[in-house]
């Protein structure tokens, strides 16, 4: 037998299964994705024709994609941001002379367990009775009423909820970086008499751009794509000031059932969130430094 | 017994007892120990009050959902268990998701087996073929994925959810199986064949014991996904009793907005047995997440 065809009965009998599988849903349904969008496809005919590029300009026509791309586009911005930031603080705070670390550290992670329908129904309850509650009981005007009822709020409220959920995720991230921090770097830093903050801005930070390069990369490709907890939340309201880029394709395809515009407008989606994934990971990594 | 009930920090560390882990230490460190703990407990609030809620009548609720329950109330839980089928949902997702994992498991360490082992062209383009979708979110395979399976007539079945999740679950398995294997000497595998073990038994009985590891991250990363999965089992399952966990919390929260004790209790019945096998292995879930996110 030659090696052609002895690696090619391994292959069948080790890879077989998992190629046919990925080949038959992965690969043919981003290939016909692609191909349907040049066709007329609207989900009932059963004759497909060309199209040329009838579906990608009705997408760029739909202006209720760009708001929502905008919409999206601002929400990752201080998404990405704000659960950084903060699960940076965090995991130093649990990187200190504490105890109870593991404790603490599988208390933070757990709002990681609960799913994103429940999550937005965790915190629609929090944003129209608990803060309500809290409002009445402290007087406080700003949350006097529910958060969901106004459109500029509501947006805030979604930040909020997504950014919850992702520090616990980020912090065990950040966590790990700073426990391989080198000690004795630290250490010299230390004894050549820098202050905490110093040390902090000039020594530790830049040790974990790794973690930063990492943290931000995830936490920007879950927020881009994020649905449930928009439809358990706000379910696009007031007014779809809350609808986000992934929402919508999902209704354009969906609900009105214009599947090449739905699947145009997803593959835009795709091609902005990889070109800007892209860009942060490489001038991210610029900044990283070796030892 | 009747001497460590009493006394102080200090007269327990001069006589030789220990004082609870969480006091020891100098005074900086348990200020700051005390400080995380009080963050942790705002910060997890949200779920508390859900939890502290779901034991009040629903008049209460509406009344002061600050207060803590004075009238406690399983009642909440007894009417959200029924109607949203929680025995019925809790099977079916546990099915999808086990068998997901095994098949995943089982088919995704073969094939980085052969992947890695053999020096051949088409599995160096199925390797990186496969590194590469991983990029590609679900978002976009979503309408042309449905409108196929529809025309094949094969939505409806729960099965296919598990064929679904298989084929886009094996590339991030195969990944992290393959950098695991490479760290095996091929020495092992030659000894094997020269005790005249075939490829398959090689892999059985020689590989895939030492992948122990990477198959727990693998599982534990794809349950998590899997398990509180909400779009692929929307669009693909029809009928009521067929519904997974998430869906049946949606289908009964939507439908009962305004009974708000059932609806906290169903909240969290969806959650509770991800938190039960949390609670016994968290070090495990933790380490998993951070392994998958390093990649």
């Amino acid at each position: 037998m030659s090696r052609h065809w002895r690696n090619a009965g391994g292959y069948l009998m080790f890879s077989g299964p998992s190629t046919f599988a990925f080949g038959s849903v992965t690969i043919v349904s981003f290939v016909a994705g692609v191909v349907l969008t040049f066709t007329n496809w609207d989900g009932l005919s059963t004759s497909l024709s060309f199209a040329g590029l009838d579906n990608y300009r009705a997408a760029a026509a739909d202006s209720a994609f760009w708001a929502s791309l905008a919409m999206t586009g601002r929400y990752v911005l201080f998404v990405v941001l704000l659960s950084n930031v903060l699960a940076f603080l965090l995991a130093l705070g649990l990187s200190g002379k504490i105890r109870g670390k593991g404790l603490l550290r599988a208390g933070y992670f757990t709002p990681n367990l609960i799913g994103g329908v429940v999550l937005g129904f965790i915190w629609y309850f929090i944003f129209t009775q608990g803060l309500v509650a809290v409002g009445e009981a402290l007087g406080l005007e700003a949350l006097s009423s529910s958060w969901l009822a106004s459109p500029s709020q509501a947006f805030w409220a979604l930040v909020i909820t997504s950014v919850w959920q992702l520090v616990g995720f980020l912090t065990i991230i950040y966590m790990a970086g700073l426990s391989t921090l080198p000690r004795d770097v630290l250490e010299a830093a230390d004894i050549d008499g820098a202050s905490g903050l110093t040390k902090l801005r000039l020594v530790t930070l830049p040790l974990v751009r790794p973690s930063i390069t990492i943290c931000v990369f995830l936490a920007m490709g879950r927020s881009f794509m994020t649905y449930d907890v928009n439809l358990t939340l706000t379910n696009g309201g007031p007014y779809g000031s809350t609808e986000m880029v992934a929402m919508h394709v999902y209704q354009k395809a969906f609900v009105y059932q214009e599947f090449g515009t739905g699947q145009a407008q997803a593959l835009l989606l795709f091609l902005i969130v990889a070109v800007i994934s892209a860009v942060q990971v490489s001038l991210s990594r610029r900044g990283e430094v070796d030892l | 017994m009747s001497v460590a009930a009493t006394p102080g920090p200090r007269v327990a560390a001069t006589s030789g007892l220990r004082a609870p882990a969480l006091l020891r230490g100098d005074r900086a460190s348990r200020a700051s120990t005390l400080g995380m703990f009080v963050v942790l407990l705002a910060y997890i609030a949200p779920v508390l009050l859900v939890i502290g809620n779901s034991f009040k009548p629903s008049a209460d609720i509406i009344g002061n959902p600050l207060a803590p329950p004075t009238r406690p109330t399983l009642q909440n839980y007894v009417d959200a268990y029924d109607r949203m089928n929680f025995l019925g949902s809790l099977i079916n997702t546990a099915v999808i998701t086990i068998s997901s994992v095994v098949v995943i498991c089982f088919f995704g360490s073969m094939t980085a087996y052969f992947l890695t082992r053999v020096r051949w062209a088409p599995n160096t383009a199925t390797f990186y073929l496969m590194v590469l979708s991983m990029m590609v979110p679900f978002q976009v395979l979503m309408i042309p994925m449905i409108k196929i399976l529809g025309d094949l007539g094969l939505l409806r079945y729960s099965w296919i959810i598990v064929y679904v999740y298989f084929a886009s679950g094996v590339p991030l398995a195969v990944f992290l199986y393959a950098g695991f294997i490479r760290s095996i000497p091929h020495e092992l595998d030659e000894a094997a064949t020269l005790d005249g073990c075939s490829r398959l038994q090689t892999f059985f009985y020689v590989i895939f014991p030492l992948l122990r590891p990477v198959t727990l991250t693998i599982a534990i990363l794809d349950v998590l996904m899997f398990w509180n999965d909400f779009l692929l089992p929307f669009l693909v399952l029809r009928r009521p009793e067929q519904r997974t966990l998430t869906l049946s919390t949606l289908a009964f929260v939507q439908s009962h907005t305004t009974e708000y004790g059932p609806t906290m209790a169903a909240l969290l019945l969806g959650m509770l047995p991800v938190f039960v096998i949390y609670v016994f292995i968290q070090r495990h879930v933790i380490q998993g997440m951070v392994a998958g996110a390093l990649k």
